[in-house]
């Protein structure tokens, strides 16, 4: 049996609802906030700050260190705190999935340290985090060639589709999660996973979907950086 | 983030004002809400000033300590998020994080906040476990009341998640914990010989010491704890005491 209506009533190319803010953590260098669904995600970005221990040291450009977390309570079932080989596993592909967007040749031996904390989870919460990361990396004024926007699509069921939910990650009959980020401005993809199976063609067909649903995203970042720069700044005419 | 000397700190406290134009026993403005997690049996946040923390209480079965076989049992833990300032570091918890979570720990055990004898399924075999994480999310000082106001706010939002005997089914909730006090935290610092509530950054890098006092609704102290690496005169205990009995009130009647 195939999956022909979605659990929340949403079309299959259909994104949830988001909400974004900019500048949330005064203590920050650059932080925001990403909720898609009921997932949700903060990030703080700090630096270029100096980089230590010192062999770590690029004298080339700076580099950058992503650091992803789920709080205990943010599912059923408590996380312990602390690292796990999931969160390390994502932090890398975060920090790869960011790299490409980012110019830090400026600040040779330094580090950008970007913290993400997924406080409530609903599945896509590694697409979440880099939303959220990649506002907070241009509210913090780092040089970027491009915003990073991340979903996740996939097959549940047999149907293509974005933006899966906790109950479609886990649907009984299959399921195929497969997150993205892009950088929209060129469409080029710097994090892609998938996990379960999937044809080629509708690999194709999946990513077509992501790239339709990060400009929508692309939106939602743009606008919520406008909101704070445009209130501290003044509009431009 | 160490952005005044200590002299002009000093020189501004002698006039009897503070930098941000507080009275020497004022708290910041308090604000909790509650939209945390839906998954967390209960969460809140707290917002102290600038100061912002997340608590969640989780609920789990496991066995009771052989020393209180028919009790539950509370863990408290303090995560102090490198996000939430530049000073803080990834990794396991620290000599700090881990003070935290002690004293907010302490007032909630010692003022018997929790019947935990109502927490016990089997006795030496079952009992609900209250796992309690709160997270700084931008630390402008004074961590300490802001985790402790955090996880009395989430405790006493928490429901029940129904068991079966074998399994904790976290779609079904049901009644809430029992609790019969709320020990609210309330923190003053003593820099050169003026003493300060609620201290924000600038305030605390330069504190002589620190005490923390967990009040009761019946006006008891049920837990203190002093810091810093200065002295206190009794009389600056006193002192203490009594302004946190008075700011305690205020707190407190933010979880109302």
């Amino acid at each position: 049996m195939s999956y022909t209506k979605r659990n929340d009533g949403r079309k299959f190319d259909q994104i949830r609802e988001i909400e974004a803010k900019v500048g949330i953590i005064k203590s920050a260098d650059g932080s925001a906030m990403f909720k898609i669904g009921k997932t949700i995600a903060i990030a703080a970005v700090h630096g270029p700050r100096d980089l230590y221990p010192k062999f770590m040291q690029n004298p080339r450009k700076g580099i950058l260190r992503c650091n992803y977390n789920m709080m205990s309570f943010s599912v059923d079932e408590r996380i312990r705190p602390g690292p796990s080989r999931r969160s390390k596993e994502i932090s890398l592909v975060t920090e790869n999935a960011l790299l490409p967007a980012l110019s830090l040749e400026q600040f040779p031996n330094a580090v950008v340290d970007v913290f993400i904390e997924i406080q409530q989870a609903d599945a896509g919460t590694r697409c979440a985090g880099i939303c959220a990361a990649s506002m907070a990396l241009a509210d913090a004024g780092i040089p970027m060639k491009d915003l990073v926007c991340a979903i996740s699509v996939g097959r549940v069921g047999g149907k293509i589709l974005v933006d899966l939910d906790k109950f479609e990650e886990d649907y009984e009959e299959g399921s195929t999660d497969m997150p993205v980020a892009m950088l929209p401005r060129k469409d080029e993809i710097s994090l892609l996973q998938i996990d379960g199976h999937i044809k080629p063609e509708e690999i194709e067909e999946a990513l077509e979907l992501a790239k339709k649903s990060c400009k929508k995203i692309l939106e939602i970042q743009r606008n919520a950086l406008k909101e704070k720069y445009e209130k501290e700044y003044g509009q431009d005419e | 983030m160490n952005n005044i000397s200590r002299e002009y700190l000093i020189s501004i406290l002698k006039k009897g004002k503070r930098v941000d134009s507080r009275q020497l026993d004022e708290l910041r403005n308090v604000e909790i809400s509650y939209d945390v997690s839906e998954h967390a049996e209960g969460a809140a946040r707290v917002k102290l000033g600038n100061t912002e923390v997340v608590a969640g209480v989780k609920l789990e079965v496991g066995t009771p300590f052989p020393d209180s076989p028919d009790e539950g049992v509370i863990i408290v833990g303090v995560e102090t998020l490198p996000l939430s300032n530049p000073d803080f570091e990834s990794g396991p918890p620290n000599a700090e994080s881990i003070e935290l979570a002690r004293v907010v720990d302490r007032a909630i055990r010692e003022s018997h906040a929790i019947d935990l004898k109502k927490l016990c399924i089997e006795k030496k075999e079952k009992v609900w476990m209250i796992l309690i994480d709160i997270y700084s999310i931008n630390d402008q000082g004074n961590l300490q009341d802001a985790a402790a106001l955090a996880a009395l706010a989430a405790l006493k939002k928490a429901k029940m998640p129904s068991f079966d005997g074998e399994k904790v089914n976290y779609k079904e909730k049901k009644g809430s914990l029992p609790m019969n006090e709320l020990p609210v935290e309330c923190t003053n610092i003593k820099v050169h010989d003026k003493i300060l509530s609620d201290p924000i950054l600038d305030e605390q890098i330069w504190l002589d010491a620190r005490l923390t006092v967990a009040t009761t609704d019946k006006g008891e102290v049920c837990a203190m704890q002093k810091g810093g690496s200065g002295t206190l005169t009794i009389n600056d205990v006193k002192e203490m005491i009594k302004i946190s009995l008075k700011n305690g009130k205020i707190l407190r009647g933010k979880l109302k």
